[in-house]
Formats: C-alpha cells, structure tokens, sequence
C-alpha cells in the first residue's frame, strides 16, 4: 500500500505548533534523571544500541547527561548492540562510526554465536532471527553481568509497552510479568533486585514517534542515512513493501520494482520494510509523521501483525 | 507537579469504576483528536472480545486502550497504561489506571505521575432517591486518593448521558451530590461536565444535546488549564543524584554534582546549605543537561526548576547521592529529621508490620525506617478516620509515624510532592511496598 500524507491547511497549523517543541525540555531532563538513576542506582549498567532513531536519541541524552563544559565526555557505561547477522550495512557503518567518534565501548553480541552454541535453533537459515535476540541478549547479561539494561522502547510504540513500567524488573528468566510490576511513584524509582535478576529500563518511554523526530531535528542528529528517502528494489506484498536482499530474496513468481523509500525503524533485515517517501531531511520527516495515518511499527514490521498479542508474548520471554 | 514537565505537557489520570465507560472515553478522546492511526482500527476489528459499539465509530472505542492478552480475554484492565496524544496546543499524556480491586495500588501509581485527573461519574449508577444523590463509593474513593494525592484540578466527567436524554435534572441532581462530596474532602471548586463518551458528547465536540449546559468541553477543558508550577512558595532544591569524578587524572580535580532541580532557581555565585549536614558552599559552575545549546559548551550562568544541571562547588566539601542543596538563605528551610508522621498508601500484599526495618527513599536518599505506630486508618466508605486502627493491609490508607536511622532533610508534601513524598521497600521481596506522603518532620 502506498501511504499518501494529505496536507490540509489545519495539519499546516498543527505543524508549525509542534515545531516550537519547548515541550522537548521537559521530556528531555525527565530522560536525563532516569539515565542518571540507573548510573546512580545500579552497579554495572549498559545501554543498548542499535543504530536505530530511538538508540540514537537515548544515546545523545546519556552524553548530555554526563555532559560537563568542554571535558570530553565519558559515559559511565558500556553499549550494547545484539546484531541478528541480518542488518543493513548503513546501519552497522554508522554504529562503528558513532563508536570511532565518542569513544564510547561497544560490546556486541551475535545471534550467531547463539546458533554456534545451540541456544538458538532455526528452521531455516533465513528465517527472521528477530525473536531470536531475546536469547541472545540474556546470554550477554549474563556474560558481563549486566544489573540493568537501559533500551530506547517508547510506549507509543505498541499496546505491551504502554503498560510497561520505566524501570522494568525481569526475573532469573528475564522474564516481564506484567501482572506482578513494581509501583511507580512520582520520581522515586526502585531498582532493587537480588542476584541474577535483572532490570530493563526505558529513559524515553514517554517520548512518542513525532518528539523523536522534533528531537532529531532540533539536536541536529545523524541518522544512518537509510532513515531519509531513497531508491530500492521492493516487492509489493500484505501492505508492505518488502526489500529484494539477499536474506530477503524475491520469489520468481514476485514482482519487484524500484521505489521513492525510507525506512522508519532499522531492525533485523528479514522484519524491517521501507514505506513510500521523498522525505530527505528530519523536517520532511515530521510532515510526514504529525499526519501519517499509520503506525510506527505496523507499517513496517512484518512479525508484529503475525498475532495481536505478539509483543506481549515476546516480553514474556525475555525480549525487549 | 515537581516532575519536568513543561507547560505545554498535560499529564492526567482518569480515574472510575468498572464499566464507568473509562476505556469507552479515552478511546473518544483519542480518536476524536484523530490520534488513532488506520493499523490500530484495523487490529480491532481482528480482536475477538467485543462490548458496547459506538455508533459513529463503528467499533468498540475501549478496545483502544485494552492493551494485554489476559485483559481482552477478561474484559478487564489490569495495569496503569500510559496514553499518548496531543492538539494543537498542547502535548497530553495519560495515565489509564483501572478502576478493579487493585484500584488504590494503581491509581495512587498514576496519580503520583499526573497534574490532572478526571474522575468519572456513571450517571446511571448514581441512586437518585436520596438527597444528595447517592454516589458509588468508589467515585468517593477516587476522589479522596486524588486529593490526598495533591492533585491540583479535579474535574468530573458524568458519563452516560445518553442514556438518560441529557436530562437536565438528572445532570443537576448528581451534580449537587459532587459538590457535596467535593466538600467533604476539602476539595474546592471541582469542574462537572455532563458527556456521552459512547457519542462524543462534550468530549471534544460541544453537544447540541446539552443546550443547558455551558460549561467547557473535557477536552476545552484540559486544553486550558494553567499546568505550571505553582508560584514559588519552596526556595531552591536540588536532591543530588550522582557525584561524577574526573579519573584517571591527578592533576584535575573535577567532581560534578548531578540532580534535577524540584524547585527554586539556581545561579553562579549563590550561597547554597548543603543539608542534611548544614555545609555553606558557593556555586562554581553549572551544566545545563537539558535545552538545545551548543555541542561544546553547555556552561550556563543559571537554570530553573526541572532543569537537569551538574554543579560545581568553589569549595571542596563532602557532598553525596541522597544530599540536598538548598539556598543558604531560605526562609522556610526543610527540618533535617529523624521523626516522621506521614499519610501512607499501603500497596503490597504483604501488609504493613511493625517490627520490620523497611528502606525509605525519599528524593534520592535511601535510609532505614521502622513504622512506629498507626495513628489512624481512613475509612474509605465513611471518608471518615476509623476508630478501628490496625496494620495497614494493601489497598489502605493510614496516617504513622515513622522512626528513621538517619535524618532526612524533608519538607511536607503540601509544600512540594519532590522533597515532601517517599516510598518503602521491603528489603526482602525489593518490592515497593508503600508511597508516603510527609505530613509532619521534627
């Protein structure tokens, strides 16, 4: 399907509204005291770190939190990055640049390495290793035992995660019970937790899709540049266009031609679809996102529409 | 409240029974503002469950804000969800908090995170035979724990008028029963408004229904209230979270002293307290986190309440996570202290027990505390303080002392809910067990 963004004289508006953004300030010292309470409150904390928007704005607040005049900056704590083996190599260039540039440490843990060792069992070689990283990400816990996991989840995002808590308590299974969730009160997060227990924590879980992208726009943030409008071979399919790579191959019987596309979120090749989109800059981006008509993440993940209640089930396991 | 927020955000908890028509209203609240995107229509209608229709929709509206598995097969809501949507002039969220029987535990979580709430009326479960009206005494619950909770606009949403015509008498009846209510909690001026959340009737769009009424819509109504923080009644406070140390580097010195600012203004060169040991110290050089500005250099000469900061002292004194700064000159200085009467909200299973040594966080200082006695526990069907006084079990709430192991430079949480609440943990479970609210430090 290809989405269409009507511009009509009261999204104008609206636009030039959204564009004044002091509501940012306030989003943003909220995220900047949840980042420092981790540092604060746990021992030995990372932050995840995919190359995608949400990664790249959580990062650029943890760099200011710990932002102090012209000291270079040095972030108390290590990123994470589980890499499926499936990425787009734009994706993987800029994370590798951002580490080149901040010098911040990265710790990558492969999927593969989970498939090496047997945790992790495919039917086929190709097939979406997207629920796979669950396993993986707990084997990296364990690893460098890692107390709690900052991760750029919003909970605009999806049903599962807007009942998620900020700081979000898994247990030896790294396992979210959704009915056994910790109160949240005010300001006064409680990162307790006894050995082998883990927290997640989601410094922009109040940020939606269109803050992110003001964000973007107003801190002036590299992307991997697959974020902003480009040529690709797609095959029309389900509503989505799916990309002709080699993971995701185009059947003989497929169609496939070359679209005006960009790609909202920057996951694991075999789940990720561009939409149709001439947007080249952030602003583009945000015309484009105050009045699209359709979600983040149904428009372009392919395992979340598989089953309604996929994400919860998912988070049940282990995964993000 | 003392949480960043700017004026521009409006958080709010709605607030009711089951079956109130809580789900049925932010759902009209989000797709009236068109915040509702095609996908999420088109996963309702694979959705199995399925209650009221709306007309004009064409589907469930609650279905929206039904977000987990095990609460479509139940019909239920389980947990607090945060809702997200915004108009033209100002960015909202909300705090979904449901109204079954673990209500206290959530809304008091939601209300703890709100400026607003909206407490719904169901105007078809109000006994008119009795004058006043008779409320549900869940209504009268909501709306003590929101005003305990020191919640500054409390509006009533009397819902289900269509099923009584938008009869103005009825309206009035039940609105006259609020008032009583309103008063008997002490809560002044609370806006009513009469709506159809199943129609959108003054929700958004003004109702033709209603000619009787004319008053704001809901959604009028939020857009325009003054969120911003009260004027100034507290000085400067800043609960330091993290001492950042330059390492690595004997010849730089550096230590940063990071925290938010809850309230108060801070500045180069003021004269700060450092509590809860009484240090005087200078402000050297404040960071500013937050706000666009520079790659290089966030160095600001002064920052406001909310702000993100990292502090420079001239002086090389012994400043720690869990001290406050405040200005040396406040006139109203938090007592440093070691007895406390606070209001608890009590929300673990394991009710409350009076020989167990609980962890009391109160800004970003963690100390041990034993409860000493309950004074009182609130009767939440009379409102009144019942003379039946005993451990507090979860879902109560009771005034107690609290004996502390070291003192803590609190305020009450009249004056400020960031330096005037705390939660417990239980040490064994880490669970938070309780959220206090200081009425008393000496």
């Amino acid at each position: 399907m290809i989405i269409n963004y009507p511009l009509a004289m009261n999204d104008l508006n609206m636009l030039e509204q959204t564009l004044l953004n002091d509501h940012l300030d306030g989003l943003e010292s909220e995220s900047i005291y949840i980042i420092r309470e981790v540092v604060s409150q746990c021992a030995n904390p990372a932050m995840l770190f995919s190359g995608g928007k949400d990664s790249i704005v959580m990062f650029h607040l943890a760099r200011k939190a710990f932002q102090f005049g012209q000291r270079p900056i040095k972030l108390p704590f290590p990123i994470v990055h589980i890499d499926t083996g499936h990425n787009y190599p734009e994706v993987i260039q800029f994370r590798d640049q951002v580490v080149r540039e901040t010098g911040v440490k990265l710790i990558v843990g492969f999927v593969e390495d989970s498939i090496a060792k047997g945790s992790v069992k495919l039917r086929k070689a190709t097939d979406s290793r997207n629920a796979d990283q669950a396993v993986t990400l707990l084997e990296t816990i364990a690893d460098y035992q890692f107390d709690a996991l900052m991760g750029g989840a919003r909970r605009d995002e999806e049903k599962a995660r807007a009942k998620e808590r900020i700081f979000s308590f898994r247990d030896e299974f790294g396992q979210w019970d959704p009915k056994a969730q910790r109160p949240e009160l005010w300001n006064l997060y409680n990162a307790r937790i006894s050995q082998g227990e883990n927290m997640r924590v989601f410094p922009i879980s109040n940020w939606t899709e269109l803050d992110v992208w003001q964000y973007i726009a107003r801190e002036q943030l590299a992307l991997p540049r697959i974020y902003y409008t480009h040529k690709r071979e797609v095959v029309r399919k389900n509503n989505l266009l799916i990309p002709v790579t080699t993971i995701t191959p185009k059947a003989p019987s497929n169609l496939s031609e070359v679209l005006d596309v960009r790609f909202r979120t920057v996951g694991d090749i075999s789940c990720t679809c561009p939409v149709f989109s001439f947007a080249s800059t952030p602003q583009d981006i945000i015309a484009e996102t105050a009045i699209t008509e359709i979600t983040e993440r149904g428009a372009t993940r392919m395992d979340d529409q598989t089953n309604e209640a996929s994400m919860e089930r998912r988070k049940k396991e282990g995964y993000f | 409240m003392d949480h960043a927020t700017s004026r521009n955000v409006v958080r709010f908890i709605t607030a009711g029974s089951v079956d109130d028509g809580k789900s049925t209203l932010i759902g009209r609240l989000l797709y009236d503002t068109k915040s509702i995107l095609v996908d999420q229509l088109e996963s309702l209608s694979k959705t199995k469950h399925a209650r009221v229709t709306s007309a004009d929709a064409g589907f469930d509206l609650a279905l929206l804000t039904d977000g987990l598995e095990a609460e479509r097969e139940q019909g239920i809501t389980i947990d607090v969800a945060y809702r997200y949507f915004s108009t033209p002039t100002r960015k909202f969220i909300v705090a979904d908090a449901p109204g079954h029987e673990q209500y206290t535990r959530n809304l008091v979580t939601g209300a703890s995170q709100s400026d607003v709430a909206v407490i719904l009326v169901d105007a078809s479960r109000v006994a008119l035979g009795t004058s006043p009206a008779t409320l549900l005494a869940q209504t009268k619950r909501h709306a003590a724990i929101v005003h305990l909770l020191g919640l500054r606009h409390v509006v009533f949403a009397v819902n289900k008028m269509d099923l009584f015509e938008f009869e103005e008498q009825r309206f009035n009846a039940i609105a006259a029963s609020i008032k009583d209510l309103a008063q008997k909690i002490g809560l002044t001026n609370p806006s009513i408004i009469p709506i159809s959340a199943l129609l959108g009737a003054n929700v958004v769009s003004p109702s033709h229904q209603t000619p009787w009424y004319k008053g704001p819509t809901l959604l009028a109504w939020l857009e325009g209230l003054d969120t911003r923080a009260l004027s100034e009644q507290l000085g400067l406070r800043i609960p330091i979270q993290y001492v950042a140390r330059q390492d690595g580097s004997a010849s730089d010195d550096f230590r940063g002293y990071l925290g938010q600012i809850e309230s108060g203004r801070l500045y180069k060169g003021q004269k700060i307290k450092v509590l809860p040991c009484h240090v005087e110290a200078t402000i050297g050089q404040i960071y500013l986190a937050n706000h666009s500005q520079g790659e290089h250099c966030n160095s600001t000469q002064s920052a406001h309440t909310g702000d993100a900061v990292t502090i420079q002292l001239v002086e090389d004194i012994d400043v720690s996570r869990g001290s406050l700064f405040i200005d040396a000159q406040d006139a109203n200085p938090p007592t440093p202290s070691k007895q406390i009467v606070a209001d608890l909200c009590w929300l673990d299973t394991e009710p409350l027990s009076l020989c167990r040594k609980y962890a009391l966080r109160h800004t970003t200082n963690t100390v041990a505390a034993k409860i000493k006695g309950v004074k009182r526990v609130l009767d939440i069907e009379t409102l009144s303080h019942g003379t039946d006084i005993h451990a507090l079990k979860a879902n109560e709430i009771g005034r107690v002392e609290l004996t502390l192991q070291q003192p803590i430079a609190a305020d009450t949480f009249n004056q400020s809910s960031g330096t005037g609440a705390f939660i417990l943990i239980d040490e064994a479970s880490n669970h938070t067990v309780a959220a206090g609210l200081i009425i008393q430090a000496h």
